[in-house]
């Protein structure tokens, strides 16, 4: 147990978690700005303005 | 009638087991009452044998007379009107409640009663905290997630009849956790006062809650997942993950009431202050942005004013909001940099905070004339304000130096009641607004001119509480902090509580404007659901089995 001492952990759950959340909030960013999802983000912003308050299920 | 499918004459199985279920809860809680020797456990123990039992019997009867089957080509709306009703009915009690309490710290002796604990403030307050957050809140989510995972994913609530559990189950949590509190049943974690078995029972709710929006999602016709679930989802997983680890606790008997934390000292504060602030993060503005990403452009009739801005949104808001527990600690046994830590995550808040309320204000960009004409859309974009001004509020009193004023004084009940009052409230009455009409087949509501008076009434009500209570907190935060030229402190700490009394009353009446705007709202919703329906409504076809190609 010698090399696991409190330094490790801490500085490998600073800079581990960091990283690994900064990569994740990256991919989270792209996934919105990328071009092509932008079709889709167009016909999903539309989801609420359909007219279904209707209690029948909409094919 | 061309029903071409013949259902078997048999009772679905989602149904069975939750009768099952329900049979052996029932005759647990017998036997629980019967061996405890513990009064206060016996109380709740009666509370659930009744609960139990008039289930079971109920699903008995439900069970034969085939009312619990579940047609895919509706949507199950019942249990969202039932949750309207619930919201409304524990809003108005919470709302009470508050009312009462804020009447008893300008008037101390009001239902005070030294030989009988039951009405004093120190048990009066977490039901006051827990009815408006949870039982008014949470049916508000609850109700609000399933009409709009259903809406926006083309499906039937998925579980069958197990919706239906999550609701009477979120119920029976209120009353068990309400009635806890008056007994003096609590374990002394704020916004986490119920105790282990009540906690267990949470637990089990909502897992099901989890499961039956999941599974909805799973069958979704929609390829996309609309935002809005997204931040619902959130909001579900993260509660259950806080609540379950901030509950972890040692039961002192199996039929004892009482439990001690498997946490301590500092450990124990920072668990709780990551929870108590996530239950803000989560339940408190995840779920409630969930609300807003729907009804605010169903309302305007304008999508989202961007969506690719509400995804970045929602994973800046769900990364950050997770650290910010800290800054609850300022100034205690809790390490600096960990303070630190909750600080400046708290000042990053600013940034998605920001960025969601200006995309929910600018969806009403072209609209803006129905803030003249519509009190409802008017009432939801005063709550996303309310979003910006106290989200702005709160990472400023996290800062230390703000917070060695600010903290344990009045400013933070003012910031809190801005949030909670400001933006959870209205924008779930404006949700509430929304849905009444479409789910008892309105064409509108009663009266918009109630609602005008009850948004002013309210509005004027949340200006007068937020204002009384910057007014104290400062002034107390001062005379706290206050040395004579010989250094010692110059106010007694009643002499802080006396000059407070105009702006507790103030704040006393500010309640009560918001209560009768509540009050308002519970008449004018009754008054549309008697409304004679229109016919084409009145009409609808039943839905065809066949699916569409």
């Amino acid at each position: 147990m010698s090399g696991l001492t409190y330094e490790t952990v801490a500085m490998f759950a600073q800079q581990g978690g960091t990283l690994y959340f900064a990569a994740i909030f990256a991919a989270g960013v792209a996934y919105a700005l990328w071009p092509k999802n932008g079709e889709a983000f167009r016909r999903a912003s539309m989801l609420p303005l359909e007219k279904d308050e209707d209690d029948n299920v909409q094919a | 009638m061309n029903h071409s499918i013949t259902e078997p004459d048999r009772a679905p199985l989602d149904a069975v087991l939750l009768y099952v279920l329900t049979g052996l809860l029932a005759l647990g809680a017998i036997f629980a009452t019967a061996f405890s020797d513990d009064r206060l456990f016996r109380f709740h123990g009666y509370l659930l044998i009744a609960a139990f039992t008039l289930a079971f019997a109920l699903l008995t009867v439900a069970m034969s007379s085939g009312r619990l089957r579940s047609p895919p080509g509706r949507y199950a709306d019942g249990v969202i009107r039932a949750g309207v009703i619930a919201t409304m009915f524990w809003g108005v009690v919470g709302l009470l409640v508050g009312v009462v309490i804020a009447a008893q710290l300008a008037w101390p002796n009001l239902m005070y009663f030294p030989e009988h604990g039951w009405l004093n403030f120190g048990r009066l307050r977490p039901l006051h905290t827990s009815g408006v957050i949870f039982a008014f809140g949470g049916n508000a989510l609850i109700a609000t997630s399933f009409y709009v995972v259903q809406r926006t994913s083309k499906a039937r609530l998925a579980g069958g009849v197990w919706p239906w559990f999550v609701f009477w189950g979120y119920q029976l949590f209120i009353v068990l956790a309400a009635t806890g509190y008056l007994a003096g049943i609590t374990q002394s974690r704020e916004y986490a006062e119920p105790e282990w078995y009540v906690d267990l029972w949470l637990t089990v709710v909502w897992v099901a809650y989890l499961l039956v929006f999941l599974g909805t999602l799973w069958k979704r016709k929609e390829p996309h997942i609309y935002v809005a679930n997204w931040f619902y989802l959130a909001f579900i997983v993260t509660i259950a993950l806080l609540h379950v680890i901030n509950n972890l606790a040692m039961p002192v008997g199996a039929l004892h009431h009482r439990s001690y934390s498997l946490f301590a000292g500092v450990q124990d504060a920072l668990t709780q202050w990551w929870y108590g602030h996530n239950a803000v993060g989560f339940f408190l503005t995840a779920g409630f942005l969930g609300m807003m990403y729907y009804f605010v452009p169903k309302r305007a009739e304008r999508p989202v004013y961007s969506y690719r801005l509400s995804i970045v949104h929602f994973w800046s808001l769900i990364f950050i909001y997770i650290w910010a527990g800290p800054h609850h600690l300022h100034y205690t046994a809790l390490p600096q940099w960990t303070q630190t830590l909750g600080m400046t995550f708290s000042i990053m808040l600013w940034m998605p905070s920001w960025g969601g309320m200006i995309n929910g204000l600018m969806t009403l960009s072209g609209a803006w004339d129905k803030l003249r004409t519509d009190p409802v859309i008017r009432m939801m974009v005063v709550a996303i304000a309310f979003y910006g001004m106290s989200t702005f509020e709160g990472p400023l009193m996290s800062i230390r130096a703000v917070n060695s004023l600010s903290h344990y004084t009045d400013w933070t009940i003012g910031h809190v009641h801005s949030g909670a009052l400001g933006w959870v409230g209205f924008i779930s009455f404006g949700a509430m607004y929304c849905m009444v009409p479409w789910l008892w087949k309105k064409d509108r509501l009663y009266s918009n001119q109630l609602v005008e008076w009850h948004f002013w009434i309210a509005t004027t009500g949340i200006l007068l509480y937020i204002c009384a209570m910057w007014v104290s907190g400062i002034m107390e935060g001062l005379m706290w902090r206050e040395y004579t030229s010989q250094g010692f402190l110059a106010n007694a700490f009643v002499e802080t509580v006396a000059a407070k009394h105009v702006e507790n009353v103030i704040r006393m009446v500010g309640g009560l404007m918001y209560l009768s705007g509540a009050l308002i709202m519970s008449y004018n919703l009754w008054r549309t659901v008697r409304l004679p329906s229109p016919v084409s409504a009145a009409t609808t076809p039943a839905p065809s089995l066949i699916p569409a190609e």
